[in-house]
């Protein structure tokens, strides 16, 4: 039998390799999107920001892409190394998703990339805004199946089991489990969040050195504009994820709450701060609004919903670190909402360039979107355990039978790999921002002289040749 | 869907081999770029080889992961097993990728005096991941011992003479590819080096070619009645004469102003010694003994992830044509973005 170590190591390896990827995809789908509407307001107008700002933003999403692509292969190749028993049992599900985000997305990415950053003097301007547009799409249709496919296995259906292994029967209950469109629209809105947050940070950063010029004020500006609007939409569709997980994975919801005992008839507290013991089966409280817990969840003061009491302790997750990353989720979720309602307001009376206090707090938040996913990512899946498909199949019968020794070898290398690469990689990305719009690269992009109208009209296929 | 008569397993061996196949050739010559890194040592040269392949090595590298996400998809069985059986040797490949990667975009946007280092970094991580890749290869061919359905050797048994050999013999085979692809996208004084380095190493590959005929027969009965027994014998004849044709007419074409034919050349080279490869090991997907029919997963999943695959893949090369015929012509180094 695998040795309780290796399981460990092997599930901080995919922690850890995960917990990196997904910072990566999340700008790229949020600057994807990005991208498409700058190079469209460009198009439409023609004015020189939009351009400057699309120039700088790809530069960006290519150096923020390749992180993105090398960390993601390792993923698909770490279900088979290290949950090989995963693979054999559940591959004929998941394996077909994953084949599908391949075909339709991987691939869309990364053969209309090329064009997108390499392809200004090659292509027409209708062509490169549609490479644009394929990317961005290639990100949304990515997310879509990924999403699916961890979806299923936290709210696995449409499947029978056949000598201990899934066979699919109806792919599109598989596909569209019950946790997949909450779980799908909550994810997007934290790509396009999180995005936004970084932005507006680099803004904010810029305006608060005294560069104050037309591409400056309209990205914070648009940036601030995402806030508003995309911050609160999190919050509610979170809400309606959580009552939806409250009717699939009660555990999880349990040891979100700290919940332990279930008291028919008595509301339940929602606790703000506390820290839950595994060990007592009990949450010390610090801080408690009574009653909270069950109106959020139950619509009424006196509603009550099961308790981690009520599950075998072998069937419960840990209640301590689920507990503390929902909170940090939502507490970021909160700050966000209100910074961004700050900024917005300081943005309708005019006086956002002049307050520093609220650039300040823009730069402050900038990373806050990025640490929520990885927050709220830590609490779905340290939630669905033991489980790896829940209810169904425990992450103990999932893992490939490697020794410790080789697994924490493994493990020391991506450690090592990961810090210094993708470490150089955030300081390359942090460079740029900071170099902002309008530096370096430009005269390579084919509008500097005669803008984009006179490129509409030429069909300049082969006038490029080979090079400047 | 298995009803309708389609021989699903077939079909997905089929198709998880021409992503194999489509991934060696275009990632090779990427990696065969970064294997010939340390014989130009000229920073402007570096830039222009960089920047043949800048814009269109995301797309090569994703036919690893299809070959990857189809097995999962269609022999799900063989996916748990090859993966987990050569852990360390995908741990390495993973890691190389990672660097190969990065290096493109960081190169450019790392400080001048840092540069250097994402250059080793980029001829490091080509190097780990052909080397793995060429290890996988050969340790796959020597075979997998199984026990209720999991691998059951141990961690390092990837490691023989014959795995090493293969190593080096991918490596031989990616950094041609890399140099004909050179010789297709260069002109002037790199042009002139690249084709210097070709010859020798068409020599090479000629002999690794031979060395791994020789070699798999006689450690392989089962590859050698494969070849050796008619009627067999008669239909795979053409492969050892078609590479000693190609051979032949690769190193002619290296002589005097060569433009496509080497790479074109080399690809056929290359495909042969894929198809003797293919040849050797069907109708296994995990040698010695698990045939893809044992390890096919439930129709409903081939059957599902078929129609997608038909469908899109014709889509995706077309678009890959595309992406290629945009970025036609020779390179010099002011081109692309940076
Ligand atoms: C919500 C979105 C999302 C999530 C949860 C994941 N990914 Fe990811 N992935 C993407 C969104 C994405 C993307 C937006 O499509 C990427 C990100 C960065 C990029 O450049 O493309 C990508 C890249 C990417 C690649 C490289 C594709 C290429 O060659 O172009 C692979 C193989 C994976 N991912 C696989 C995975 C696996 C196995 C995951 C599960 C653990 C996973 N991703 C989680
Ligand atoms: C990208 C966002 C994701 C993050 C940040 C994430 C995070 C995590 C974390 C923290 C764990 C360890 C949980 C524990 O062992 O306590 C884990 C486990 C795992 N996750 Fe995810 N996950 C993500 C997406 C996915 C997706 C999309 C899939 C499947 C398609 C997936 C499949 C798994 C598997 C197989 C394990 C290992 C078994 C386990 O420990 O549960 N994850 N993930
Ligand atoms: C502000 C109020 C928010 C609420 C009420 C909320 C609610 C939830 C809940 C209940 C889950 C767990 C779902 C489950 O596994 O069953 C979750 C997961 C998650 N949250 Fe939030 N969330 C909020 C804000 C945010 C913010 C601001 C971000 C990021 C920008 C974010 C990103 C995520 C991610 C990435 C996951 C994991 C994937 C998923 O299950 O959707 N959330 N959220």
């Amino acid at each position: 039998m695998v040795q309780p170590d290796a399981l460990l190591l092997a599930r901080v390896q995919f922690a850890f390799t995960v917990g990196f990827h997904i910072v990566f995809p999340a700008l790229t789908i949020g600057l994807a999107s990005f991208l498409v509407v700058l190079e469209g307001a460009w198009l439409r107008t023609g004015r020189e920001p939009f351009r400057e700002l699309y120039v700088f933003w790809s530069k960006v999403f290519a150096v923020n892409f390749g992180m993105g692509v090398v960390s993601g292969i390792v993923m698909a190749y770490e279900f088979g190394a290290n949950w090989s028993r995963f693979s054999d049992a559940a591959g004929s599900v998941t394996g077909p998703l994953l084949t599908y985000e391949v075909l339709t997305a991987f691939f869309l990415e990364a053969g209309f990339l090329g064009v997108m950053l390499y392809g200004w003097r090659r292509v027409g301007p209708a062509l490169h805004f549609l490479s644009t547009l394929m990317v961005a799409l290639g990100t949304l249709v990515s997310a879509t199946w990924i999403v699916a496919s961890n979806s299923w296995m936290q709210t696995p259906q449409g499947y029978a089991l056949v000598d201990g292994r899934f066979v699919p029967v109806d792919w599109l209950a598989v596909i569209f489990n019950p946790s997949f469109p909450y779980r799908l629209v909550h994810m997007t809105l934290a790509a396009f969040l999180a995005t936004a947050l970084v932005v507006g940070a680099a803004g904010a950063w810029h305006l608060l050195r005294g560069r104050d010029d037309a591409a400056i004020r309209h990205m914070t500006s648009m940036a601030i504009g995402m806030l508003v609007i995309v911050g609160p939409l999190q919050a509610l569709v979170g809400d309606a994820h959580g009552l939806n997980t409250l009717r699939h994975q009660p555990a999880k919801i349990a040891a979100i709450e700290g919940h332990w005992r279930n008291e028919p008839g008595r509301g339940v507290p929602l606790i703000l701060v506390g820290w839950p013991d595994m060990a007592t089966e009990s949450t010390r409280s610090l801080l408690e609004v009574p009653e909270l817990a069950s109106i959020l969840l139950t619509h009424s003061r006196a509603g009550s919903f099961p308790g981690l009491r009520e599950f075998p302790a072998s069937d419960r997750p840990n209640a301590t670190v689920v507990f503390w990353s929902f909170r940090v989720m939502v507490g970021l979720g909160v700050l966000i909402i209100g910074v961004g309602a700050w900024a917005a307001w300081a943005r309708l009376r005019g006086t956002w360039l002049r307050s520093r206090w609220l650039l300040r707090a823009l730069l402050a938040i900038g990373p806050a979107g990025l640490v929520a996913i990885i927050a709220g990512w830590i609490t779905t899946e340290v939630g669905r355990q033991p489980w790896v498909v829940y209810g169904v199949m425990r992450t103990a019968d999932a893992v490939a039978p490697h020794g410790a020794g080789v697994l924490s070898f493994s493990l020391l290398l991506f450690v090592v790999v990961y810090l210094l690469v993708f470490g150089a990689g955030v300081g390359y990305l942090l460079r740029l921002i900071v170099r902002g719009p309008g530096t370096g690269g430009d005269n390579l992009v084919p509008a500097a002289a005669g803008g984009p109208r006179r490129l509409l009209g030429a069909g300049n296929e082969g006038t490029v040749g080979s090079g400047p | 869907m298995s009803g309708v008569g389609i021989d699903l397993p077939f079909l997905w061996a089929v198709i998880i081999l021409f992503a194999v196949m489509m991934y060696v050739i275009m990632d090779g010559f990427d990696l065969g770029i970064g294997l010939l890194f340390p014989f130009v040592a000229d920073a402007h040269d570096r830039d222009v080889m960089m920047n043949t392949v800048a814009p269109v090595w995301d797309g090569n590298e994703t036919w690893l992961v299809l070959g990857g996400a189809g097995l999962m998809a269609a022999f799900p069985l063989a996916y748990s097993v090859v993966l987990s059986a050569l852990y360390l040797p995908i741990v390495v490949m993973l890691l190389g990728l990672i660097f190969r990667g990065v290096a493109f975009e960081f190169r450019f946007k790392a400080p001048p005096a840092a540069r250097h280092w994402w250059d080793r970094a980029f001829i490091g991580g080509s190097l780990a991941a052909t080397l793995a890749q060429g290890a996988i290869l050969g340790a796959y061919i020597n075979g997998l011992p199984l026990e209720r359905r999991q691998y059951a050797g141990a961690p390092f048994d990837w490691l023989t003479p014959f795995s090493i050999f293969t190593a080096f013999g991918l490596s031989t085979a990616y950094a041609l590819l890399g140099a004909a692809w050179l010789i297709l996208k260069t002109d002037g004084e790199l042009q002139r080096r690249i084709i210097a380095l070709a010859r020798p190493l068409a020599w090479l590959l000629l002999a690794v070619i031979v060395a791994v005929s020789v070699w798999t027969p006689l450690t392989h009965p089962a590859i050698a009645a494969r070849w050796f027994t008619p009627p067999g014998a008669l239909w795979f004849a053409p492969v050892p004469m078609l590479v000693v044709i190609a051979f032949w007419r690769l190193m002619r074409s290296l002589q005097g102003a060569p433009h496509a034919a080497p790479f074109v050349l080399t690809l056929g080279l290359v495909f042969l010694g894929y198809t003797g490869f293919g040849i050797s090991l069907w109708p296994n997907v995990v040698p010695p003994g698990l045939s893809i029919r044992e390890a096919a997963g439930p129709p409903q999943s081939l059957g599902f992830a078929l129609v997608g695959a038909l469908l899109v893949i014709p889509m995706i090369v077309g678009y890959t044509a595309w992406g290629y015929y945009v970025f036609r012509g020779k390179v010099d180094a002011s081109h692309g973005y940076h």
